[in-house]
Parts: structure tokens; sequence; C-alpha cells
């Protein structure tokens, strides 16, 4: 690893990245940018402009068609196996629709956050380690949830299963959390609880957070920076600073 | 305030044309079979007062039948039983492996597929008959003939399934670096598990009936029972028997209904 020290400061790269669908949609277009370590990056756009696909391809939960993505200064694409396993175990990824396993406990579904540290027999017996069923009570214990551990998943409100996700995602002890439309599904209220939890994630732990959002407002609040998405290209790329309402508009038009 | 323009709707959709079409080609294509099987109805009526005759004599069951058909009936129960848990717990990765939502890779499902359809086309009392000459008479060969045919039926239950499942957990899983068999364990299993108990049951229930038929080959249980007492005109010990395998039908319908309700 002392080869390969970050040239930069940053920890994750895109270069001329393309994306094109088996049937010749193009998600994504020549994409280039950096993101900086322990930035809140916010990524914006209308519906189908990419966002998801954007921020699957730093996972690879899709693969590019050309061009490279850089990880601490790492091309992921050639990963497979056990590496890309190894690179997943320290991305936490938050979904629009929570994907929690609704039949569940909440316990369960938070240690599941844990089973890429684990080799498989030990996940299938449930083996984990009592400091890491103590980690469980700490990590629902950030997101206030502590009292909930033995509820089941379904039995929980939106924001809370949410919260259980954040939860989940915190026993990857990730460098990188990517959140696809994490407010999409919930009121304003439980959203701002979220979008709270994920930003004192981003200050406290220094975890480069990577959001995709359709509301302008909650970009311009929480967002260190805003990219903007439009047909699979990107348009918009300004530091919070520089952001005002009329430049945003040409994301959407 | 002026009507709201509706989109116009083509007569076909207005008439129900495709709906009408199928109905008639259906009852069309009964009718045909009736004729060319020369399956006819009127024979059934000519000879209906045959069929209350024998229905006559087994309203009379012989009650003292009861004490000699336990043994056998709990062989039955036992033999179901053992054929179920070993067709399903075969149906398992088989399953696992033909659902189109895990397994992209078409040529293996298929594979697996086509493998399902062979073993679901075997009729059991073909499979009876050849167990009963590998194995000789006996239980050996009821319980061999049902887990195979647990396991065709329960694939293609389970498989069903399995497809229906929400794919968001999957996702999830993919996302914190699970493997295959850990994501299966988290993510799919628990979400199916009512359900393949609900449709364990169900094959239970299904071979109970069976295996009253498959001792007619020689293949243990209370079918045996049932061929001797028809052989001997004994309708009277007949109605115990069917009575019997009733009762355990019911227990096992009342069970499942249980345990969906509490692990649902």
């Amino acid at each position: 690893m002392a080869a390969t020290q970050p040239a930069t400061d940053s920890i994750i790269s895109f270069r001329h990245v393309n994306k094109v669908y088996a049937n010749g949609t193009v998600g994504l277009k020549d994409i280039n940018f950096d993101i900086p370590r322990g930035q809140f990056l916010v990524v914006v756009g209308l519906s189908g402009a990419g966002k998801s696909t954007l921020l699957r391809t730093i996972n690879r939960l899709h693969e590019i068609s050309s061009g490279e993505i850089q990880i601490d200064n790492e091309a992921i694409s050639a990963y497979k196996g056990k590496a890309l396993r190894q690179l997943r175990c320290h991305i936490g990824m938050i979904f629009q629709n929570f994907n929690l396993v609704k039949r569940s406990s909440v316990e369960k579904n938070v240690l599941s956050g844990l089973v890429g540290y684990y080799p498989t027999w030990k996940c299938v017996l449930g083996l984990f380690s009592a400091h890491d069923h103590q980690r469980v009570v700490q990590a629902l214990d950030r997101v206030s949830l502590t009292p909930k551990i033995f509820a089941r998943a379904d039995e929980l409100s939106g924001g809370q299963q949410q919260r259980v996700a954040i939860a989940r995602t915190l026993m990857q002890d990730p460098h990188i959390i990517l959140a696809d439309e994490p407010v999409a599904s919930l009121d304003p209220r439980t959203s701002k609880d979220v979008m709270d939890t994920l930003k004192r994630l981003n200050r406290e732990d220094g975890i480069t957070v990577i959001v995709n959002l359709h509301s302008v407002a909650i970009a311009r609040q929480y967002a260190d920076r805003i990219i903007g998405l439009r047909a699979g290209e990107l348009v918009y790329d300004e530091p919070i600073a520089n952001v005002t309402e009329a430049n945003l508009d040409q994301i959407y038009n | 305030m002026a009507n709201p323009e509706v989109p116009h709707r083509p007569w076909t959709q207005r008439y129900h044309v495709a709906a009408i079409g199928w109905s008639a080609l259906l009852i069309a294509l009964l009718v045909a079979s009736s004729i060319m099987t020369g399956a006819n109805f009127s024979i059934f009526l000519a000879n209906i007062d045959q069929f209350f005759a024998l229905l006559g004599q087994m309203s009379h069951p012989t009650w003292a039948y009861t004490k000699i058909i336990i043994q056998p009936l709990y062989e039955t129960i036992q033999m179901a039983l053992l054929g179920t848990t070993i067709g399903a717990a075969l149906a398992v990765p088989f399953s696992l492996l033909a659902a189109s939502n895990l397994v992209t890779n078409q040529i293996l499902r298929n594979l697996i597929r086509f493998f399902l359809d062979l073993v679901r086309t075997l009729p059991d009392l073909l499979m009876a008959a050849i167990f009963v000459a590998i194995f000789g008479i006996g239980s050996t060969a009821g319980v061999v003939t049902l887990a195979i045919f647990s396991f065709g039926m329960v694939s293609k239950l389970f498989y069903e399934v399995i497809e229906t499942i929400d794919m968001g957990p999957l996702e999830a899983l993919k996302s914190v670096g699970a493997s295959k068999v850990t994501l299966i364990w988290y993510a799919v299993l628990p979400q199916i598990l009512n359900q393949f108990v609900s449709y364990f049951l169900y094959t239970l229930e299904i071979n109970v009936r069976a295996s009253t038929v498959l001792g007619y080959l020689g293949a243990g249980g209370i079918g045996v029972y049932l061929q001797r007492s028809l052989g001997e005109f004994n309708y009277g010990a007949t109605a115990v028997i069917i009575l019997a395998t009733l009762v355990v039908v019911l227990i096992i319908d009342g069970l499942s209904n249980h345990l969906r309700r509490v692990l649902l």
C-alpha cells in the first residue's frame, strides 16, 4: 500500500466514465470529477438523469462501459470476487426504500452490515463476536433506536427504518456513504432527522457522503458541493458558496 | 362546465372481443375433446343408480374396522412425512437455482427447470410400481416415490415464491460485500420461510392422500387395506378408511392454517 500513497487527497475520482445499457440507452456520458476526502456531496437532477447509476458505479452495483473510477487512487474496475467484496465492505449504502429485511429483527438487520467482514459459515451460523454485538447497541444508540433492537423491522415507521439502515451502514465502519434518495419516501420532519444524521456522520467521523436528491432545497441546506446531472452528463459542479437559484436552474432546463 | 374529453376506446376493447373470443374457444375445445375421447355424459347418468347403491353401502361404516387400520394409518403418515421432508429439503437448492431473479445464467436456469419438468412428468403410480420392483413390497418404495413426487412439485412452488420477493434487501446485502450464500441466508430465506412452511404442509396433505393410492401397488401404508376392503366388497370398511384419511387431512389443514397465522 505504501507505494500507492494518494497523490492527491481525492477519495473518489471519475475519469471519462461512460455507461451504455445493453439496450443502447446512454446512462452516463464522459463523467469527470474528483471527490475530496470528507466532502458532503449532493447530486441533483431529474429522474432518469443518471443519479442512481452514478452512485452505484462507485460500489460496482452497476458496471461502467468505459473510463475509470478510482477509490483511494486505485482503479476498481478489475476487482473481482473477494477483492470486490472487500471494497464494498468500506462503502455504506442507504436506499430510498430502506431495503431492510422486513421480517427480520432490527438487531439482525444491523448485524448484516458486518457480513463482509466475516467468513460465510460464521454469517450463516450467526457467530458474531461479543464485541460486534456491543457495536450493534452503540450503532443503534447513535440513531436513537436502542429500545427497538428486538423489534421486527416492519413494525417500525419509515423514518425509523431508514435510521436502522444507517445503523447497518455504521457497522461497516465505512469511509464512504452513498445515499440514493434517502428521504424521498419520508415526511419533512423525518427527512430532517435522516439528513441531520448523515451530516453528523460526515462532520464527526469524517465519512465522505454522497447523496442523490431531487429536492434542491434540502441539497442547498446540507451540501458542501452540488453537482448536477442531465441526461447522463455532468452539467453543473459548484461549491455551495457559489450555488444560486439561477444557476441551479440550468440543470433542469 | 364542459365535459372533459375522454380518449377514444376501440370497439374491440368496448365489446370485450378478446375475452369473449377466448371463452368461446375454450368451450369449443371442451366439447371437441369430449366428442373425440368418447367421454359420454349419458353413460354417467344411466349408471348413476349404481353409484348411489355403492354410496348406500358405504354409509354404514364398519366401525370395528377402526382398530385394525390405526397402525397402517400411522405408517401412512410417517411415510408421507418422511417423503415430503426429503423431497422439500432437496427442492430448496434446486428452487434457488431455478429462480430467475437469483440466477442470471439463463442456460443453467433452463437446464434446472427442464430437469424439474422431467421429474414432474413421471407419474407417481409408475414410480411406485418401479420402486416396488426395486425395493420390494413395503414402505421404502412408498417413501422414495413420495420424496421424488414432492421434490418435483415443491421445487416449482418454491421457485415461484422466490421470484416474488422484494429485491431491495438483496441489493443492500450485496452493497455491504456479502457472498452469494450469505445473501441467500440473510435476504432471501427470511422472506420466503413462511410460504415454504405453508407449501410443505400442503404437500404433506397431498402425500397422505397419495400414499393411500400408492399402497395399492404394495408401497406400504393404509392403501393395502383399502385395496383389500374393495376387493372383498367390504364397503363399510372402505368408508372407515376414507373417513380416517379425512380426519388426518383435516388435522394437517388445521395445523397449516395455524402455522401460517403464527409465522406471518
